[in-house]
């Protein structure tokens, strides 16, 4: 991926950026222009939120047939996650022994490498989700 | 608006065709489904191509006019138009061509999907698969197109609509039908333990809960209701064909043990067709995943939410059960070669609507209906098609 | 004006080998082998961590336990030896980590293992002369040994974040001073995955040579002596140096104990003082006077005089994890594993 497309995404990769509707106050991540909900009523109104970075894997997978870029880690846990403010989120699971997890399980969101541009290229990080300690 | 009728139907096989090129099999689907309908080809004055990534698996955009022009459309000037939309990019092409007939600005069309994916490696097919996910906000953090279905049949089994055995009953299902059509990449019938014992792909789904990869196209040719028998006595109505949409990522959902643009496109689908669930004889489902197959025997309504499982179990969605689910082998058994399926789905119906469809034919059927995916329910048409 | 520590945190990642399990793999006794170096396991970075996202989870930590806005942080500096990037600085990362961008200044810093105190003694200077308002300094690493080495059973990861300012401080640092000459005990070229080291060379002449004159010099120049301290922090590239420092400076191996990880992470180089002291004040309560020296080969020391002040009670301590409680949470790796996390498998 080039360094600008992932660059422009930073606040929500490091920061779990999203945006809250101004109109009817639901949230959304990743950020988007328009409430799917108000739409127009919604323009200029959606606010730069902050979602908690803890929450409950709501569903999992343990991947072992991997991506190229992911093949010397698999296989490896994949979740969705719905954060303590009710937004689904989707991460890779880390620092867990992949037997253990399970649905419910308490998390915590991580920065770590999401992906390198080969030996030589841009490193890019992003969240990732941990065991709650 | 017109009726519309189906009046040739043509496909290749599916499987690794490693002699054939993205051109050789389109065109050879194109001219058996001219065949079929009895034309010589100056008669066609549109045609409609579903494939979702030609671009990436060999390197060819201008899909439309590469098809016309092998097709020796292109020195009549006949307008070819690519339709994507990633799984669903066939089952779409066919209802832009269903319009373009029904609201009279075309007579005869013909749609292909096709798609040839063995050109490239497995892991480049893979990312191509992910690409239909949002690829900034899931494939990116690693997640792949198999893991987001695992984490929807994790959830299914957990929420107890489906049980893992049952899921893994639907590609038993397939590969027994699959194995009746000459046509399917795999005609072989599994037992159950086939399916759980296979190597993970993405936990829960193992190797027999996925579609292949496979290269194929498919054809068939549209006219007018009211002109068809002039070319076959054999037509076979379009009674509707619904589309809808939901959210590009599956994390923004609602509700993931279900799709609710299958629903939706369903709901619209038996509106138009003036008919209901229960007169469905034969269904063609997007069982890309087997989870995805359990999903849309219920999104269908062919079967209540949490009996889909035990129905496909016992045997309900065989030839001769409640409802034939998947006759031609679904995308499991017959293959899926990614633009080609929303195509081949329709062919299998009209195949069964024409009672053409050998060892596997369902009797008697009246109405017949497509269903064809994009993504993780992103995308979802529904056809129905009625025997006249 | 007084300037300390308002806040810290620390990190550590979760998997850990043992040196036994080393030894296996190379024909060493390594039970044996971490018994010498009082080492009994050392920590293992995931394969998606590096100094990094080590020092984002430190810095986290920190930011966790104190209400300062992150917009009032005027520098970052980040310590350490194995900065992912030979050119990009790490610290910017860290900075929208915890949203304390733009308005800052941030650099790397890079003295072996002691660029992380380096970093406190910046921030110092910066917050005193009343240039920024609260600093953060970073000392971490994810250190390399090369397989089969007798670095591979000590080098490890973690490191921790210290924010120095001067209001609301938990603990006043009285004094610092360093003691560097050029002493090549340890070296790694740009562009050499692993270091090199002068064997029996890095003991006299260089730690304890470096770590005894600055931590002579801080006792003379404070008039204290060793009993006047609680707690008493040493590099620790193995448990045995830093305890043969101490009992030679005249520090008791209880006043030691608290701040010495080795034996239960190995040696996180940058880290090591700053989780060292980390874990000091985990447990230290007002008045507790703490004694810190770091060494970074090459080769310099900057000891550290430190009084805990009775802001430590109101401290928000439990909104991150301790020191302690990262001891007590870890998976053990295999050799295998630790290959394959260490990307060390490379089939020709």
């Amino acid at each position: 991926m080039s360094v600008a497309r992932h660059w422009r995404e930073t606040p929500g990769r490091y920061n779990l950026i999203g945006v809250k509707c101004g109109n009817c106050g639901k949230v959304f991540f990743p950020k988007r222009t328009l409430c799917p909900e108000c739409r127009r009523s919604s323009m200029g109104k959606m606010n730069a939120y902050k979602l908690k970075a803890e929450g409950t894997v709501f569903t999992y997978s343990i991947i072992h047939d991997a991506p190229a870029e992911n093949n010397s880690i698999k296989p490896y846990a994949v979740a969705m996650i719905l954060t303590d403010d009710d937004v689904l989120i989707t991460g890779q699971l880390v620092d867990v022994e992949l037997e253990k997890v399970e649905i419910g399980m308490p998390v915590r969101a991580v920065l770590r490498k999401m992906s390198e541009d080969g030996e030589t290229g841009v490193i890019n990080y992003g969240y990732k989700f941990a065991p709650k300690n | 608006m017109r009726d519309v009728a189906i009046i040739g139907i043509g496909t290749t096989k599916f499987g690794e065709i490693w002699d054939a090129s993205f051109r050789d099999l389109g065109i050879e689907a194109g001219l058996k489904a001219m065949h079929d309908a009895n034309l010589t080809g100056s008669e066609v004055d549109g045609m409609f191509i579903g494939n979702m990534s030609s671009g990436r698996f060999i390197n060819q955009h201008h899909i439309g006019a590469l098809i016309a022009d092998y097709a020796g459309m292109a020195s009549r000037n006949v307008p070819a138009t690519r339709i994507e939309a990633a799984g669903a990019s066939g089952g779409i092409a066919f209802r832009q061509a269903v319009m373009a007939v029904a609201s009279g600005m075309n007579d005869i069309v013909i749609v292909g999907g096709a798609e040839k994916m063995t050109d490239v490696t497995d892991e480049a097919t893979n990312s191509i698969l992910d690409s239909a996910t949002d690829q900034q906000w899931e494939a990116t953090m690693g997640v792949t197109f198999a893991s987001l279905n695992a984490m929807i049949a994790r959830r299914c089994i957990h929420e107890k609509i489906v049980t893992r055995e049952e899921m893994a009953s639907m590609a038993v299902n397939s590969h027994a039908h699959g194995a009746l059509n000459p046509d399917a990449q795999f005609r072989k019938a599994i037992d159950l333990n086939t399916v759980l014992k296979a190597s993970m792909v993405a936990d829960p789904l193992g190797m027999f809960d996925c579609a292949p990869i496979s290269d194929g196209a498919s054809a068939v040719v549209l006219c007018p209701l009211d002109m068809a028998k002039k070319y076959t006595d054999r037509p076979v109505k379009v009674a509707s064909s619904a589309q809808a949409s939901d959210t590009l990522a599956l994390f923004q959902r609602k509700n993931i043990t279900t799709f609710d643009a299958t629903v939706a496109a369903a709901k619209q689908a038996y509106s138009l067709a003036k008919i209901e669930a229960k007169d469905i004889a034969v269904a063609e489902v997007h069982d890309h995943f087997t989870i995805e197959g359990i999903l849309a025997l219920q999104d269908l309504g062919l079967f209540k939410r949490g009996e889909a499982g035990k129905a496909v179990m016992d045997g309900q969605v065989m030839v001769g059960g409640k409802v034939a689910v998947n006759t031609s082998g679904g995308l499991k058994a017959r293959g899926h070669p990614i633009g080609a399926t929303g195509v081949a789905q329709i062919v299998e119906i009209t195949k069964q609507l024409r009672g053409d469809a050998d060892k596997r034919q369902v009797p008697n059927a009246k109405y017949g209906l497509a269903q064809n995916v994009g993504g993780t329910g992103s995308a979802v048409v529904v056809s129905i098609m009625e025997a006249i | 004006m007084d300037v300390g520590i308002v806040s810290y945190g620390s990190y550590v990642p979760r998997y850990r080998i043992t040196p036994a399990e080393i030894g296996r793999i190379w024909g060493i006794d390594g039970t044996a082998m971490g018994k010498g170096l009082f080492i009994n396991m050392k920590s293992v970075p995931s394969p998606d961590e590096d100094v990094i996202t080590i020092a984002t989870e430190a810095a986290r930590n920190m930011m966790s336990r104190c209400s300062v806005d992150p917009q009032e942080i005027g520098a970052i500096y980040v310590g350490s030896e194995s900065h992912p990037y030979a050119v990009k600085p790490s610290g910017t990362i860290v900075a929208e980590a915890i949203c304390a961008t733009p308005n800052l200044t941030v650099a790397d810093l890079e003295f072996a293992c002691k660029a992380g105190t380096a970093g406190i003694q910046i921030c110092m200077g910066l917050v005193g002369s009343k240039m920024i308002e609260y600093g953060v300094a970073i000392g971490a690493d994810t250190s390399q040994g090369a397989p089969g080495d007798a670095l591979e059973y000590s080098a490890s990861a973690g490191g921790a974040a210290y924010l120095i300012g001067s209001k609301d401080i938990i603990a006043k640092i009285n004094r610092t001073l360093s003691y560097t000459t050029d002493t090549p005990d340890f070296w790694r070229r740009e562009g050499s995955p692993y270091p090199k080291h002068g064997g029996r060379f890095t003991g006299e002449p260089a730690y304890f040579k470096h770590i005894g004159s600055a931590a002579r010099m801080m006792l003379s120049e404070m008039n204290t002596e060793p009993s006047d301290y609680n707690y008493a922090v040493f590099h620790q590239p193995n448990g045995k140096f830093p305890m043969r420092m101490a009992k030679e400076l005249g520090f008791s191996d209880e006043q030691v104990n608290d701040g010495l990880l080795t034996p239960h992470i190995g040696n996180t180089y940058s880290g090591a003082v700053p989780l060292g002291l980390a874990a000091v004040l985990d447990v230290s309560k007002p008045g507790d006077r703490i004694f810190a020296v770091a060494y970074g080969s090459g080769a310099g020391s900057d000891a550290f005089d430190i009084t805990v002040t009775d802001n430590m009670k109101k401290y928000k301590r439990s909104a991150a994890p301790t020191v302690a409680e990262r001891l007590k949470d870890t998976i053990h790796l295999d050799y295998g594993r630790y290959a394959k996390f260490k990307g060390k498998i490379v089939m020709g």
